[in-house]
């Protein structure tokens, strides 16, 4: 049985380099010498079970001169010796049988174990990554090193390490033997492998070519196909069927030239292959007879017999080889992709101070407690071992803070600005203005290149990066759910909240309402990212699921954007009486959200110009009044 | 299901067939060499006759460049056919796709749809590619070696005989069982690309709630299962191999044993040690080709699979068919609903679209207004025959949409969809989707029209400027005012804008709104907005509430009847103040 590819969505699209990759070999080899007495066993049993494959050619030779010629000369033959060469053999081949089936089974451990821990690590390292490295690379090009390249790398250690260790050992013992035998013949032998060789390179020079080729109109093909249907209503709207059939047309059949010029040669190498091994084994036979018809010595009938066999074992690893190479520089192509990620540096996080849970006593006192009781703390530990205890009362303060994504561009100038203990504080502006960057930069998704940022008079760089998120309930912009029941995806914000929790913060959040009509409720499972909920659904979840957190601080950036005003203005109602007493960070489009901030920032290209509570920006007549007048297209 | 696929081969049948012709050829000739061998090793090694070896040799080295011409022959067409046939296929499956109705294309989804396009393709070339190749090569091969070896023994080639069941028996335990493992494989593997590919995508939540552990636990669980059930799956492989030996090993000692007995036993006379020889060989042709069957019949079966999704693309018909004698003219603009129901599910449950019977004249504006999910995309997507109604009708121009050529309809009905979509190319191109025929000026006049021609003119190239795919690089606004200028571009009698005007600012809104009043007085208007600006200069306006007409009339008279629409105009006027 074949083994199938995993998940090799979409074909590679990058030609093989054809340089094997070293640092990547010796790492993985690293990954393989963890099961390095098992590999041992591995290697073992492949050199038995391919010894006796060559020893079965000698096996023929040594039947017919040794045996059947002497035994062909008596009137009375004794077929004990020739019993007992049949039975001797017949162990060996046992012997062989239990090797190759041993190490079939251990390298399946070996080959799933590597596999596994690589999976692994890649996944737990890439959690650790800063976002930063996930702004740089695209989701299908960090995908396709959990599906192309392990999957490569899976038949690599399956395959190609047992076939090329079969191959060299075979390619050596059958060599030597064909010396033993006789010299001429397997100087012809070689001098025919070379041609083969020779056949395979010209031809897969070309193949490689067309590959090219064929990859790339493959990829313009799928690109095509992408836009268009995932377009189709436009195309629908537009009765623009036809054009789109026509355009479709030229590039399916510039594919299928590519494919087939690519196909021809790729799938004729095998039949040239297998019948110039067969030229190769006609050739011996006549030449080999011709020597022993000549009676050059040295030559019998057994031994080009022997020769017959030992040529077919001989060719056939050479091109299985050269094949099997081109399988182990993809592989290690993808290895190199896989160590390069776990290369990456992760997210440093030097901050020392944590966040609890305390219980706040009437003389202004806090202890620290293990239950939840809607107030914290941070904690700090002092160099002699006592804990100081700082109580967390959501004071936000940026002072002078720069920032840039791409060193060179700044994306914030000089932002200073404080969010009062139980504030809301709004930020408006064109898009690219920096609003989100701000509310990115006080959970440190990012960390700023000047100035600083405290939280509750604590630089936050002090604060452990957990804690720090803990503390600031977010709901973005772009609303991601997860494969799960509504429950599961509202219980993300609190893993330990009970179901009366969800439904309770759901109510709050004005979800309760059509997660009710959903066929199974709160049980509905979610699939595709919710891809069933409307826009205006998933805001309301992902505000259900931040509300069941219940966090000291909040930012809500874009949340109600495809909320309809009037729904709007409900959850607001329900999200202030939640967030009353404790501090908020509210970004938005449309004005009627933040019109009720007690202060309002308007940021242009990454100042603050404005700021001020509405009645006062009104009066300013800046830009929030041309903003509110739609004098102004946001965007 | 087969037979349908099948008819995608048209012009290369002749391929087809030739590839599987040429592979018997090589076949049959490559089972002739080792009976051609025999003679030579017997008559000609083993007597010492040169001459007879040279004319032996001749033959055999002719069979051999013939069976190679053969071998790569059919190769070649194999490659032709299978590349045809996969681009013929998919042809068929997009021009279907183009016939799809939206309906039809919400069921399949576009994900969907594009995977059947191009990875579901590929398995079947690849499938298509084996059948007519190897799957044939295999059973020829093996009857053929078959005859041959009992020509040279009868007795011996029962040898096989006997072991050809076992290796069968062997195969088959281990396909029936693998295949359901490799399926689980299959499926743990897709649960773990999900788990990937939503941890990327919500990468934000996921640090932002500090769920990086809990998103390591889920991975590790799938990747745990992963290796078990595939370790499991590979241990049955693992079988493969050794099981071959058995039967090759066993034939060898076998045929040799009782081959030697044979030729020693009776001089020479009954058997040749060349024919021992050649009989090993064909022991190895017949065990391989079975192998060989084994693997074509797994690979069949995975790859059905793919062929059962591309069929089912194939015989989706089309939920919208054109009528049989079709009005090819729309009167005018006028649009009536006349007690329209619609589900997406086609059932009368779970209604989205609830009795709506409104008349609207042509020329006419009419704003809709209403909350998420009330099904004003749904109504205004009738008019086009985007989707059928469900009871009831919908009629243009005095004629039931269903009555009409559909090109007809929906050149006269242009629709701003509100997911809108630009395509790669320059904006010229993209504006002329609207008419390919537009002359520059007419592209001018829509642009200035839905204010998009300065911002074009502010681009480095102007009308020529790059669109890239998805429009990425002009703003949500631009976009807006692009796709508008499109849909003017078709000189609709009925402009239908859904929701199409939200990222543009306030000011710009109303330019346009003015711009359409004054220069296509004629066009019957339909504005979808979440703004009241947007609407309350319309004729009338709808108010839509959970797929119902709520309320209906000019702003003045919603104001003052209905309860929704006056909430809706406070929550953004003045609604922050009795929130604060």
């Amino acid at each position: 049985m074949p083994n199938p590819t995993m998940g090799g969505r979409g074909a590679r699209t990058a030609p093989p380099d054809r340089k094997l990759d070293m640092g990547a070999t010796k790492r993985l080899l690293r990954y393989i010498m963890r099961y390095k007495f098992r590999f041992a066993a591995v290697v073992l049993c492949i050199i038995a079970s391919s010894l006796v494959n060559v020893s079965s050619s000698i096996f023929i030779k040594t039947l017919i001169d040794d045996y059947v010629k002497p035994l062909l000369l008596e009137s009375d033959p004794d077929f004990s010796g020739m019993l007992g060469l049949v039975t001797g053999m017949g162990c060996v081949f046992a012997v062989g049988i239990i090797c190759s089936l041993t190490y079939n089974l251990i390298m399946v451990y070996i080959s799933q174990g590597v596999l596994k821990d690589i999976r692994d690590e890649m996944f737990e390292h890439m959690q650790r990554l800063p976002l930063r490295y996930f702004d740089s690379h695209t989701h299908g090009d960090l995908m396709s090193r959990y599906t192309n390249d392990t999957d490569t790398l899976r038949q690599m250690i399956s395959q190609s390490i047992p076939n090329i260790i079969i191959s060299v050992i075979t390619i050596v013992s059958v060599f030597c033997t064909m010396l033993y035998l006789n010299i001429w013949l397997t100087m012809f032998v070689v001098v025919f492998v070379l041609i083969m060789m020779r056949t395979v390179k010209v031809l897969g020079g070309r193949s490689g070519r067309y590959f090219i080729g064929q990859q790339r109109s493959l990829g313009a093909l799928n690109g095509y196909i992408e836009e268009m249907v995932n377009g189709q209503k436009v195309v629908k709207v537009f009765c623009h069927e036809e054009k789109a059939k026509e355009a479709f047309d030229k590039l399916n059949e510039e594919l299928r030239v590519n494919a087939s010029s690519a196909n021809s040669i790729a799938l004729t190498m095998m039949p040239i292959l297998a019948n110039l091994g067969n030229l190769q084994y006609v050739l011996i036979a006549v030449i080999g007879g011709g020597l022993a018809c000549a009676g050059v010595p040295g030559i019998t009938l057994g031994t080009v017999s022997a020769f017959l066999q030992l040529s077919r074992s001989f060719s056939m690893p050479i091109s299985q080889v050269s094949q099997q190479m081109n399988a182990v520089i993809m592989a290690m192509a993808g290895a190199a992709r896989i160590f390069e990620l776990l290369d990456e540096p992760v997210e440093g996080d030097e901050g020392k101070v944590t966040l609890v849970d305390v219980e706040k006593h009437a003389d202004g006192s806090i202890t620290e407690t293990a239950h939840k009781t809607g107030h914290w703390a941070w904690k700090e530990l002092q160099p002699d071992g006592a804990a100081r205890y700082t109580e967390l009362r959501g004071d936000v303060r940026l002072n002078s803070v720069d920032f840039a994504y791409v060193e060179g561009k700044p994306v914030l100038h000089d932002v200073t600005l404080y969010a009062k203990p139980g504030q809301k504080l709004a930020f408006v502006g064109a898009t690219g203005a920096g609003k989100t960057t701000i509310t990115n930069l006080i959970n440190r998704f990012y960390d700023i290149s000047d100035g600083t940022i405290t939280y509750d008079g604590i630089d936050i760089k002090r604060i452990a990066k957990s804690d720090l998120r803990r503390s600031l309930g977010i709901v973005l912009q772009d609303v991601s759910l997860f494969t799960g029941t509504v429950m599961d995806n509202i219980r993300y914000g609190r893993l330990d909240a009970t179901d009366e929790e969800c439904i309770a913060a759901a109510k709050l959040a004005n979800a309760h309402g059509f997660i009710s009509m959903l066929p199974q409720g709160y049980d509905t499972v979610l699939e595709g990212d919710g891809s069933g909920l409307s826009q205006g659904q998933r805001q309301l979840l992902s505000i259900a699921r931040v509300a069941v957190a219940d966090p000291p601080v909040m930012i809500l950036d874009e949340a109600t954007s495809s909320i309809d005003t009037r729904t709007e203005a409900i959850v607001q109602k329900g999200m202030d009486s939640l967030m009353s007493g404790r501090t908020v960070f509210v970004i938005a489009h449309r004005l009627s959200t933040v019109r009720n901030s007690n202060a309002i920032m308007v940021l242009e290209h990454g100042r603050i110009i404005e700021r001020g509570d509405h009645e006062q920006l009104i009066a300013q007549r800046g830009k929030y009044y041309q903003l509110y007048t739609g004098a102004f297209e946001l965007e | 299901m087969v037979k349908k696929l099948m008819g995608s081969i048209r012009q290369y049948r002749v391929n087809a067939i030739k590839a599987p012709l040429y592979v018997i050829m090589e076949v049959l000739l490559e089972v002739w060499v080792p009976f051609l061998m025999a003679d030579l090793i017997d008559y000609g090694i083993d007597l010492g006759d040169f001459g007879y070896i040279l004319r032996m040799g001749a033959l055999l080295i002719a069979a051999c460049v013939l069976s190679l011409l053969f071998g790569a022959g059919s190769a070649r067409q194999a490659a032709i056919a299978s590349t045809g046939f996969a681009a013929n296929l998919r042809r068929d499956m997009y021009h279907k796709v183009q016939e799809y109705s939206f309906e039809n294309i919400d069921k399949f989804s576009s994900a969907s749809i594009v995977t059947r396009l191009t990875t579901d393709i590929n398995n079947i070339q690849m499938a298509f590619q084996m059948i007519i190749r190897v799957a044939v090569r295999c059973p020829v091969m093996l009857i053929a070696a078959m005859i041959m070896a009992s020509r040279v023994n009868l007795e011996l080639s029962m040898v096989f005989l006997a072991a050809m069941p076992l290796l069968a028996v062997g195969l088959g335990i281990i396909i029936k069982n693998g295949m359901p493992r490799f399926e689980k494989v299959f499926r743990a593997y897709d649960k773990l690309n999900l788990v990937v590919q939503e941890n990327l995508r919500g990468i934000r939540v996921v640090k932002a709630f500090v769920r990086e552990d809990h998103e390591i636990e889920k991975f590790d669980e799938n990747s745990k299962n992963i290796y078990r059930l595939f370790s499991g799956a590979e241990r049955l492989l693992a079988f493969n191999m050794p099981l071959m030996q058995i039967a090759s090993y066993g034939c060898m000692l076998t045929v040799a044993w009782l081959g030697a007995r044979i030729i020693v036993l009776s001089g020479e006379t009954e058997m040749t040690s060349g024919q021992l020889m050649s009989l090993i060989t064909y022991s190895m042709q017949v065990l391989t080709s079975l192998m060989m069957l084994s693997m074509v019949f797994v690979m069949i079966t995975i790859s059905r699979a793919s062929a059962e999704r591309a069929y089912e693309l194939l015989t989706e018909e089309s939920t919208i068919a054109e009528p049989e004698n079709p009005v090819t003219e729309v009167k005018d603009g006028s649009v009536e609903f006349r007690h329209l129901d619609y589900s997406y599910s086609g059932s009368d449950e779970r209604l989205c679209l609830k009795d709506i019977d409104i008349s609207i004249k042509s020329g006419e504006t009419v704003g809709i207004i209403g909350g998420t999910g009330s099904s004003k995309s749904t109504l205004v997507q009738m008019i086009p025959r985007l989707y059928d109604a469900l009871h009831g009708e919908v009629l243009v121009g005095g004629v039931d949409v269903r009555d009409y050529d559909i090109e007809t309809l929906r050149n006269a009905v242009s629709m701003v969809l509100q997911k809108n979509e630009l395509f790669s190319g320059t904006i010229k191109e993209n504006l002329r989707w609207g008419n390919e025929h537009a002359t520059d000026a007419e592209l001018e006049h829509a642009c200035r029209l839905a204010c998009a021609h300065d911002f074009i003119m502010e681009l480095p190239k102007g009308y020529d400027t790059w669109i890239e795919q998805g429009g990425t690089n002009v703003s949500g606004g631009q976009k807006q005012r692009l796709c508008i200028a499109r849909a003017l571009l078709k000189k609709p009698k009925i402009l239908i804008l859904d929701d199409s005007t939200s990222a543009v600012d306030t000011h710009t809104d109303s330019v346009i709104r003015t711009a359409f009043r004054e220069e296509i007085p004629n066009t019957t208007k339909l504005i979808i907005a979440q703004r009241i600006s947007s609407v309350q200069d319309a004729d009338r306006i709808i108010v839509m509430d959970e797929g119902r007409v709520a309320a209906l009339g000019t702003h003045e008279e919603l104001l003052r009847s209905s309860d929704i629409y006056r909430e809706v105009f406070e929550s953004q006027t003045r609604g922050g103040e009795e929130n604060a």
